[in-house]
Formats: structure tokens, sequence, C-alpha cells
């Protein structure tokens, strides 16, 4: 805000400036030698898959991490920020993708953490700032108001203000549309012109084409850590949203795609009359108080089917998934699985028999981060030969299996004994695909299998759950992602309050079908 | 660096911190260095401690470094004192490294130590002595394991915290172990409230021709077995699974609430090995309000070990040094022999605070 030039923002001189910055992470090069400009009252957007390295740029900007190599200009001199409040000093301001605001405060007492602890807070000269920034802005804050009562889009405009009250003059926004609703996203965006117009400078973090467009000023594209290519302003304006989208397509994957997610309707030979792998007839689960409960939830799945079951997040497909897997005991209804009832079964034996469950918590449930890929890869079969004999880890055998599967299934690891946390979250998935895939199985439950993947990563897990399907298994697909759903199912069960309400072939009418059932009316 | 010979991690605690420079002797040398550099710096802080009481600092440790581990008596009874410390430090391992707080190992040590000598004296008068060991042995490790149950299905079943629940139980299992020395296994023949007396004939047999119990043998054994369990098993891989992340377990289909208990069965076991051990081996009986609290000081050497079985060894050695050496200390120079505790403690300060310079330094010459 220090800068009130009136010139075209190209003219001015950068705040920040990145030269053959570089860093390192044990088996990963994050960011390497990437050159960046900030400048006023341009939104610069970075645009990257998961894993591009976006986020490790923020780190180095924020101060919470150091380059290993090149340098970081701030007003044309080296810096080293060495820390998040030396980056504040020097006026760059973070929001990070979740809000960091303490839920039992208030607005105006969030607004004053981090203040010198010998001072009272000035809540009076707080009020009048806060007055005279929202005003220019157009948005509308109650300091009163405790932090847990606002929406996710007012806590982020509390966040920004928090880094304009503190003079920020390039605000750094780390996937801040990725927790809000359409409106407010719209919203964030309007809200960015104004404040680029004030001339600060915007970092705008983003992984979605569309926003990328519709928001920057100038754009550079990250891939694999790298810089792979930067649209000025002036061809950025010259060009409409989908030559913009279709040249971000092509900087990000090095090839043209129709459409990237249109690749697998390819139907599947005729399933009708083969007796059902899976059947579920009237499973119950009583809801708590914070999850819902299943009623009366029945369905088969055939050999070489693939069952979808849409609806809205948390109408107790998790639940679904965790009772036929075995971690949440049933209150009522049968399982069985080729034929042989397995409800009481335990975990193990269903895995066992054939019955695989992929979390959507990958590093929460599905793996323990801090131990090593190999350890991972039979977190389910702890104690089982050859990997255990008489209790006593075979070592040698574990690390033979372990390569093999990182081979088939591509992880993309520096080795087997890197703990699985520090892989990205598509090779993560990776080493759940091979724990559940291997030896037998028979069904396979995927939870949001895509979620948080990037479109590499998303494409690979599809085609994989596409030939498992095609194998002869049968596969119970939990998505919250429709285009997912009618892309790969050949039937779509739409679940809403614990019961399945409808369930629709897939087709050219399944879309509208599948909709309505979703919010509420029939088919 | 370069990428692909980044050292490749091992699954345990200590390997977490990455040493971002130099080969594998320049990480061993910077790990020697903060181990043994905090112990260096809280020495010299407690000397001048020891110097503003008007205690020459140079003249107590060399004194206590003489009694502890230089002259022949003073290094025997150091390694006889080791044998329940190694007991203990065995089943703090093995609970904390399954992710549980057992704080309540002085009551279940007390209540090990109390049945064993009231079991002992009177088997010993109806069997072979070495039988009547054996039997005290088992006997105080249901006792110990016993005692655990509360704390271990409230945690099992409810999620009750167990740092409240087996220190609660501690102090509980400290003043029932005094009234059953005063009320129950009172020794008839004696005017002072102590349990009967193991003839030493029939106590845990001495090594060789020195006065060391044979007990040093069995702690060794236990620190290293649960070293290899937890380590090398399958049974210790689930029991660090449910440690690091409990839902994880749930979803590999482990058995949580059995692997906490047996968790906690094993850790109190241990402990109450642990007062067998000095019971049959070096006390013989048990004195109402007897009460060396070993527990509470072995728990930051297990810490300082990182929870590793060997450098636990260590440790205890270190620990049992700085108390026998410190017990004659206070005798012969007049510091109270608390302050070995005292010591300690300034080790464990020293140690966060090296360790917090040492990642700042580590950032800091990254930039």
């Amino acid at each position: 805000m220090t800068s009130k030039a009136t010139s075209a923002p190209t003219d001015r001189q950068p705040i920040v400036a990145l030269e053959g910055v570089t860093k390192r992470f044990p088996g990963v090069v994050a960011n390497d030698s990437v050159d960046l400009e900030i400048r006023p009252g341009e939104v610069h957007v970075l645009l990257g898959e998961n894993g591009a390295g976006k986020s490790t740029l923020i780190g180095l900007l924020s101060g919470l991490q150091q380059p290993d190599d090149g340098r970081i200009l701030v007003d044309g001199t080296p810096t080293a920020i060495t820390s998040p409040r030396h980056a504040l000093s020097l006026g760059i301001g973070t929001v990070f993708q979740h809000t960091m605001l303490v839920p039992t405060l208030t607005v105006a007492e969030n607004l004053l953490l981090g203040g010198p602890w010998w001072q009272r807070p000035r809540k009076d000269s707080l009020r009048a700032k806060v007055d005279e920034i929202s005003k220019s802005l157009g948005i509308a804050i109650d300091l009163d108001a405790y932090a847990s009562e606002l929406s996710l889009g007012e806590q982020q405009h509390v966040e920004i203000l928090r880094a304009l009250i503190r003079d920020s003059r390039i605000l750094i926004l780390d996937e801040s549309t990725s927790m809000l609703t359409p409106s407010g996203i719209e919203e964030l965006g309007a809200l960015m012109r104004r404040l680029v117009e004030r001339g600060l400078a915007i970092i705008f973090i983003t992984h979605k084409l569309k926003e990328a467009a519709a928001f920057g000023d100038r754009i550079s594209v990250l891939k694999l850590g790298r810089k792979v290519g930067e649209i000025a302003p002036e061809r950025f304006r010259t060009l409409g949203e989908d030559a913009l989208v279709s040249e971000f397509v092509e900087l990000m994957f090095g090839k043209r795609h129709g459409d990237p997610e249109d690749e697998f309707h390819a139907p599947r030979p005729s399933i009708e009359g083969r007796p059902p792998v899976l059947s579920v007839r009237g499973l119950a689960l009583a809801p708590t108080a914070v999850t819902p409960g299943l009623t009366d939830v029945s369905f088969d799945i055939r050999p070489g089917e693939l069952l979808g079951v849409a609806g809205i997040d948390g109408n107790g497909q998790k639940q679904l998934a965790e009772v036929l897997a075995g971690q949440t005991p049933q209150d009522g209804g049968t399982i069985e699985l080729d034929g042989r009832r397995v409800e009481t079964l335990p975990v193990g034996a269903r895995r066992d028999a054939g019955l695989r469950y992929l979390t959507d918590d990958r590093l929460g449930e599905g793996t323990v981060g801090t131990f090593p890929v190999s350890i991972n890869f039979f977190l389910k079969q702890i104690g089982t030969a050859p990997f255990w004999k008489h209790g006593i880890e075979q070592g040698a055998a574990i690390d033979r299996r372990a390569r093999e599967l990182i081979r088939e299934y591509d992880v993309r690891t520096p080795g087997p004994q890197t703990p699985v946390a520090r892989l990205s979250g598509g090779n993560i998935q990776k080493v759940l695909l091979a724990r559940e895939l291997a030896d037998g199985a028979r069904v396979v439950i995927f939870n949001k299998p895509t979620y948080g993947l990037d479109l590499a990563n998303t494409l690979a897990t599809r085609k994989r759950i596409n030939d498992i399907a095609a194998s002869g298994k049968g596969v119970l697909l939990i998505s919250t992602d429709l285009e997912e759903l009618l892309g790969l199912c050949d039937r779509i069960a739409v679940m809403s309050g614990g019961a399945i309400v409808g369930t629709v072939d897939n087709g050219d009418d399944a879309r509208p079908a599948v909709g309505r059932l979703m919010i509420g009316l029939a088919a | 660096m370069s990428v692909d010979t980044a050292p490749e991690m091992s699954p345990d605690l200590e390997a977490t911190e990455a040493v971002e420079t130099g080969g594998l002797g320049q990480a061993i040398l910077h790990r020697t260095l903060l181990t043994v550099g905090p112990i260096v710096i809280a020495l010299v802080i407690a000397g001048l401690i020891l110097v503003t009481v008007g205690v020459d600092p140079l003249a107590y440790y060399g004194y206590v470094i003489q009694r502890g581990l230089l002259s022949p008596t003073g290094i025997q009874q150091t390694l006889t004192r080791m044998a329940p410390m190694l007991f203990l430090a065995a089943g703090l391992i093995v609970a904390f490294r399954a992710g549980i707080w057992n704080l309540g190992v002085d009551g279940q040590f007390l209540l090990g130590a109390v049945t064993s000598a009231a079991a002992a004296p009177l088997l010993a008068m109806v069997m072979p002595a070495w039988l009547a060991v054996v039997i005290a042995f088992v006997m105080c490790t249901i006792v110990a394991m016993a005692w655990s149950l509360v704390p271990a299905l409230l945690k099992a079943y409810h999620g009750v915290n167990e740092i409240i629940t087996t220190l609660m139980m501690t102090f509980l299992g400290i003043s029932l172990a005094n009234v059953l020395v005063k009320l129950v296994f009172l020794d008839p023949g004696t005017t002072v409230p102590q349990t009967r007396t193991l003839p030493v004939e029939d106590r845990l047999p001495r090594l060789f021709d020195t006065t060391i119990s044979s007990g040093l043998i069995l702690g060794l054994i236990a620190v290293i077995a649960v070293h290899l369990m937890m380590t090398r098993t399958s049974f210790g891989l689930k029991l660090r699974v449910v440690g690091a992340n409990p839902r994880a377990a749930v979803h590999a289909g482990l058995g949580v609430p059995w692997l906490t208990i047996g968790v906690f069965a094993l850790s109190a076991g241990l402990a109450g090995l642990a007062g067998a051990v000095d019971v049959l081996g070096v006390q013989g009986n048990v004195r109402a309000d007897w009460n060396p609290a070993y527990g509470l000081a072995v728990i930051p050497m297990v810490f300082l070990a990182r929870l590793n079985g060997f450098a636990s060894i260590a440790f205890v050695l270190l620990l049992s040094v700085l108390s026998i050496g410190g017990e004659s200390a206070a005798r012969r120079i007049g510091v109270p022999n608390h302050f070995t505790l005292v010591l300690i403690a300034i080790v464990l300060i020293v140690l966060a605070i090296v360790e917090y310079v040492d990642h700042r330094y580590l950032s800091a010459r990254r930039a």
C-alpha cells in the first residue's frame, strides 16, 4: 500500500523477486531454480497440480522455510526471510488454506493477537482502522462476533483484513477458494480486484484452471517444481477464457486434452445374469450425535460391475463403507461375499475373504505417516507369512515385496524405507491401492478415491478402478464427484440421510435422474 | 547432497531428525554432541549451584564418580542398583512406544515388592529357595498386572486419559503397600513395622565373588528382550501402530482394546518384577514407608535414550552412578541426596534447549 504509483503495473519495480530459487526435501526437489517477480497492482496466479511446488514456494515467501539455492530480493535487496514474523514486517501477509483464527475468541481479539505483550490491546484504534479498510473494500465485518460463528468466507475476510492491518504489500492467498461456495468464490474474486486497485500485490495459488483465468493478471505455471511458463498481463488480456484454459492445460500437461476427464466411457461386457459377488440386505446402524446412521441399505454387486454411490457428503457413505469393511459393527442386516455371510467377521477376516476397503482418509487412518512405505504396504497383514515368521519380522522379504509393489504401482518414493508421510497425496494413494488390490481382492470399496488428487493422478486412479472391474471384481465406488460416477459406473445408487433413495442405470438420462434423487425428488 | 543418495530413514523415533549435510560419520558425531553436550553443560550449571551453597563442585563430582564408579564397593552397588531400574526402563519402553503413558510404575513397583516380600520368606520355609523365588516373581507380576487393570480397562473401552488414572493409582498403590506392610504382612518377630526378611542365602545369587546381584543380568535381559520385541516382532509392530496412529490400527483391523490392555499388563508386570528384583536380590524385606521412587527417576532416562533399549541401559548406568555416588556424597559432603534429581532435571532442561537451538541453527544455516 506504500506504492501509490499510477503508471501501468508492468512499469513498477517488483516488490519481491525470486532468482533461481531451489528448495530440496529428502527425495524431492520441491522448487527447481524458480524465477518469479511479484509486482504491485497485479494478481499473480501460481497454477500447478498437487506436488508442483506451490506450497513450498509460499513457505519460502512467508518465512517458514529457507531456500537451498538462489536468492529472494525484497525491494531489490537480497533478503533472507527468516521467520513468519519477519515476513510480516517486510509486508508479506499470508492467508493459509485452512483458517488460522482462534474459534473461541472474537474477531477483534483475533486481530489483536500478536501485538507486543507488554501493551494493552488497543481496541479503539483497531476499530477505526478496520472501519476504514472494510469500508473501502466493501466488506462487512462484525468485530464482536466469535470466530467460530463466522462462515468460511467471512473467516477468510478476517484473515485478509488481518494482513492489511499490518500494512502488507503482498497478500498470499493459498488455495483460498477450496473451502468456499461458488458465490463466495465470486466475492473473493471481486475483493482481489479491489485490493490490487489499491496497489497491493496478490499471489493467488490454485490448481483450478477456470479460477486462474478468471481472476489473474499474470500467471506462472509450475510443474514438478519447475516454472514451465508465464503469461504476462498484456497477453493475458488478449486471450479469452477458453484459449487461456487450453494454454494452461498445454503448459501443465504438455499435451492437449479435449476434456481430460472424459476418458472412460467404454461400455463393459454384459454382466447380467451372473450371481452377485457382494450382496447386502437391510444394513442398519444407529446414528450418533455426530455421524448419520444407516437405514435398510440393500444392494447387489455382480462380478465385473461398478456400482456407484452418489450423494452429498455426510449422508452415511463413510458409515456404509466402514460397516462393510468391519470397522464399525452394524446394528442389523446381512452382508454376503461370494454367497458366504461375513457380517460377523472382523476386519482382517473380511479382508482375507477378498473384501477390501480403500479409505478416503489416507493419512488419518489409511497409513502410519512416520512408518516406512514398506511397512505401510503390509499394515493390514502384520504377522502373516512370508513377511513375518513365528512373529519375527523378515526384513528382506518385506523389502523385496515392497520394491515390487513400488514398481508395479509406480509409487514415486526415494526408497521403501522413506516415511510414507513424506510422499505426495497421489503417491500415498498408490501405496493404498497397492495394499488393497494385491493378492486376492474380490470386492473393492473405494471411498472418494480421487479426492484431493491432481489431474494426472486422478486419471491414473480412475483407470485403475476401471481395470479392477474389467478383471471381474466387484467395485463399490463412493464419490461426491458426479462426473466421476457417470464416467465409470454401471449403476449409481444415491444415498440421502443414511438410506439409498434410488438406483439409476448409467446412461444418457442418468445425470438428471441422479441429480433429482440427490436433492430429494423422486427419480 | 544429491537427491538419490539421501539417507533412508529408519522407522524409529530416533531417526526423525535429518542432518542436512555431511555423511554418516558426521551424523553420528552430531548426535553424540547433542547427547553429551547437554550433560556437560548441566554439570557446569549444577556446579554453579553447588558453589553458591558453598560446596566445591569438583570435590563433589570427584567424590560421586569415585564412590559411584571407581571404588570397588561403589561400582558393585551401582551395578546392583541398576537391576530394578532396568526392569522399570523395560516396562516404560513398552508403554511409551505403544503411546501409553504409564506413569504409575512406582505404585506397581511397590505392590510387586510387597507381594514378593510377603510371599518369598513363607514359601522358602516349605520349598527350595529357588522355587520360592520363582513363585514370588510370578505372584508379584500378577499383582502388578492386576493393579494396572483399572486404568487399562478405562483406557481401552472408554478412552479415559491414562496419565490421570495411572498417577491416581500410584498414590493408592503406595498407600495400599504401606497398609499391607503395617497390618497384614507384619513380621511378628520384630517391633519395627516391616515384612518378614528373606535370609541372605535364599536371595537371588550374587555374581561370582562380588556383591553384585544377579538381578542385573535379569534386568539387562529384560531391556534387550523388550527392545527386540518392539523393533523386530509383529506384536511389537502392532503396539507401535497403536501408539503412532490408533485410527490406522482400527482401520487395519487390530484389536486395539486388547492390545491396550496387553501393553498395560506388560508394562505393569515389568514394574512389579522390578520391585521383586530389588526385594529378593538386595533388600530382603519391605519396611513400612519405603518408597525409593525409582520410576520417576527412570522416566527421564528413558526419554533421554529416545526409547531405545540399548541407550536406556547406558542412561540407567549414569543414573545409578549418580544416585549411589550421591548417597555417599550426602553423608560425606553434606549435599542432600536429592541433589542428583536436581542434576537430572537440569540435564533434561538443557537437553530441550540444546535441541531447540540446534534446530534453529540448522534452519538458519540453510538460509
